[in-house]
């Protein structure tokens, strides 16, 4: 029986070598022939234009679905009253709809009897939860590191987050946070607090989405910085035990320098993805962001955009307007961080 | 300081159970203040004695002096040595300043007196202009010097060098193993290391320990062991070109090559492994006592050296003769050898026996 195994796969392996040589041979002659009567693509074209055809799939793809939009946000925002289903407006502006955006209700400015608006909202999400989940992550990952039984069993624990519906684990967070015997109320005796519920506060309610937001980023950050950490070489820490060095110090100087540029990725991946904060809150807060009975809202800058492009279609120049806000504050602050990360960034 | 090694062993288990021996009853002392080569082939164990005297790896049973201190137990920062490890590992992202700064932050130094130690340490081994460099911007024969500043520069009791010049080129290898020597002894600390390469360890070691799968072969300063080498091993082991090395008779009191009486020793019969150094050859005189006539069959000019192949009892051999004794169209010629200069080999033990 093996021995007929054997023989199958000694054919298959003999089949496809043939194979490849029969291409090889008809490769050869294509090239002979196209040298013949100089059509061949390798000599006939300069190099730019080459690296155009070969770039040009990914290049279609970007240009319909990245530029074109850009490019259209740029268009929108400059319309005064624009109609989608008919394709009319009735005048240009330049600064018009940003004004809109910014006097609007709770986008920068509160509404009355309400506290948290998207911008506040928002930029309370990403300077809580990025730096907190960046050094829990780090922590983690420096003793998942350290830790030699169960390793993997710890590692799949941390991991989990990951491969799970954001949805999902909103609801169970949303559970665990409920007032009438939920298991954080049960833990810590706090009878029936209310959480994220009728007749809640502005900062538990932002207290729970930032635990949530952090619990479930955590599993990337934990896997990367894992990763680089174990890429390290033995000898600077051994070198290190050698000289003395506490532990935090090793950390310090040693661990944390040489991922350094797998921090900063992180940090401005994480700002980034911060900014567009939008499942977390409509898994707790649902798509308004706005629980009932409550006098704050949980909406964020996206949650904001969305509501402009859901409403039928004449209000998109006011999405345009606030996506190119949330657009320009992500840009500025990247660039800040690139700035500050050059001197303590080690490639 | 003094270390001692007594009945040093390791034992390292795989996954699947089976033992292998790296390091075998190793017992070695050396002298406060000296220089001592670890020599072996690769797998022979030297790194794990070195990393065992570091601490880095734990005996499996034996012990480490230095002076009076058992430090068989101790943690390896708390041993006090300096390491030098084989690629170096100097923290890439710190500058050469901050690299030999870093083993004195951990240390009870005020800090005036741990930057004028940083500088001294860098003139002494002559970096003092690249303080201010990344490792990076630094070449081979640098980074390694940047390594010993930074083993020196907490003063350790032991200075230990993993493979210190394996990742050098060739001429840079030469000037550094000058500076090696000449740190170690404007410093005096007790030094060992580790090489594969026996030139390299014969050029700089005051005394070298030859290892072979974990076992000591012998112990001794390095002209020592080249002119009286303890058994078989060794003798192959030293030496470029290698000695060569033959099967031959010895019938009634005499050592017997090519069916001619060539030497008179007094051993029993037998059969024994003889070993003869190509340098040690001479074309003989008229009054040479021991001469034997050769086939030459190839002749190589080598820069000064001439070196010609031979037979002896049907196994090539190799002979570094004068010049002026050999034509290019030679066709014999008759070699003399100094009696003390035939190591003759218990064919067993592989040990030297005493002939002379």
């Amino acid at each position: 029986m093996r021995n007929f195994f054997k023989k199958i796969k000694k054919s298959i392996k003999d089949f496809l070598w043939d194979v490849r040589k029969k291409i090889k041979i008809r490769q050869r002659k294509i090239g002979a022939y196209l040298d013949e009567r100089n059509l061949n693509i390798a000599t006939k074209f300069p190099g730019w234009a080459k690296a155009l055809l070969y770039l040009s799939p990914a290049l279609i793809v970007l240009a319909i679905f990245t530029f074109w939009p850009i490019f259209n946000a740029f268009r929108l925002v400059l319309y005064e009253g624009y109609n989608m289903t008919d394709n009319t407006i009735t005048g240009y502006t330049i600064f018009g709809n940003f004004i809109k955006v910014i006097n609007d209700e709770s986008f920068i400015f509160p509404a009355q009897h309400t506290q948290g608006t998207a911008i506040v909202n928002t930029l309370l999400i990403v300077f809580i939860s990025v730096p907190i989940s960046i050094f829990l992550a780090l922590f983690i990952s420096v003793a998942l590191n350290s830790i030699k039984p169960l390793k993997g069993f710890f590692q799949t624990i941390y991991f989990l987050p990951y491969v799970t519906n954001t949805i999902a684990i909103g609801l169970v967070i949303a559970y665990m946070f409920k007032s009438d015997g939920g298991l954080i109320n049960q833990i810590f005796g706090l009878g029936e607090f209310s959480w994220i519920e009728r007749g809640s506060e502005h900062w538990s309610a932002m207290f729970v989405l930032i635990f949530y937001s952090i619990w479930g980023s955590l599993a990337f950050k934990i896997m990367v910085f894992l990763t680089s950490i174990q890429g390290i070489d033995k000898q600077y820490y051994q070198a290190a035990s050698i000289d003395a060095t506490p532990r935090r110090r090793i950390f310090s100087r040693i661990t944390v320098p040489l991922i350094s540029p797998m921090i900063f990725y992180i940090l401005v991946t994480s700002v980034i993805g911060a900014f567009k904060i939008y499942n977390h809150i409509v898994a707790l807060f649902g798509v308004t962001g706005k629980p009932e009975g409550v006098n704050f809202t949980m909406q964020s800058i996206v949650m904001y955009i969305y509501k402009y492009i859901d409403g039928g279609g004449n209000n998109l120049s006011i999405a345009a307007a606030g996506s190119l806000i949330l657009f320009s504050i992500i840009l500025i602050l990247t660039l800040v961080q690139m700035q500050a990360s050059k001197k303590r960034v080690h490639y | 300081m003094e270390l001692r090694l007594e009945n040093l062993t390791k034992i390292f288990t795989n996954k699947t159970g089976t033992d292998t021996t790296a390091v075998d009853k190793l017992d070695i002392t050396i002298e406060s203040g000296t220089l001592v080569g670890l020599l072996g082939p690769s797998g022979c164990g030297k790194s794990t004695t070195l990393f065992m005297i570091a601490g880095l790896i734990k005996p499996t049973s034996g012990k480490i002096f230095f002076g009076d201190d058992n430090v068989t137990r101790l943690a390896a920062e708390k041993r006090g040595i300096g390491l030098v490890f084989q690629n170096y590992a100097l923290y890439p992202h710190m500058t050469v300043y901050k690299n030999i700064l870093f083993p004195l932050e951990n240390m009870d130094v005020a800090r005036d007196e741990a930057i004028q130690r940083v500088k001294d340490m860098a003139n002494l081994v002559g970096i003092g202009e690249l303080l201010d460099r990344k490792p990076a911007q630094l070449s081979g024969g640098q980074q390694q010097r940047v390594a010993i500043a930074r083993a020196l520069v907490k003063r350790p009791r032991v200075l230990l060098l993993d493979e210190p010049l394996s990742n050098l080129d060739a001429r840079l290898r030469l000037q550094m193993r000058e500076e090696i020597k000449r740190i170690q002894r404007e410093t005096g600390i007790t030094t060992i290391f580790v090489t594969h390469d026996q030139e390299e360890a014969m050029s700089i070691s005051d005394k070298m320990v030859v290892l072979d799968f974990g076992v000591q072969q012998q112990y001794a300063g390095p002209q020592e062991m080249y002119n009286n080498p303890g058994n078989l091993f060794v003798a192959k082991f030293l030496g470029n070109p290698p000695i060569n090395t033959l099967e031959s008779k010895i019938k009634n009191k005499y050592l017997m090559i090519n069916d001619q009486k060539f030497m008179k020793v007094d051993l029993p019969d037998g059969t024994y492994d003889i070993g003869m150094r190509p340098e040690n050859f001479r074309a003989a005189s008229e009054d040479s006592e021991m001469k034997i006539e050769v086939d030459i069959k190839e002749i190589f000019h080598i820069g000064r050296d001439t070196m010609i192949h031979f037979d002896f009892n049907d196994q090539n051999m190799r002979a570094l003769v004068d010049s002026d004794a050999v034509t290019a169209d030679s066709k014999k010629i008759t070699l003399t050898i100094k009696k003390e200069r035939v190591y003759i080999f218990d064919k067993k033990t592989g040990k030297v026996i005493d002939h002379a």
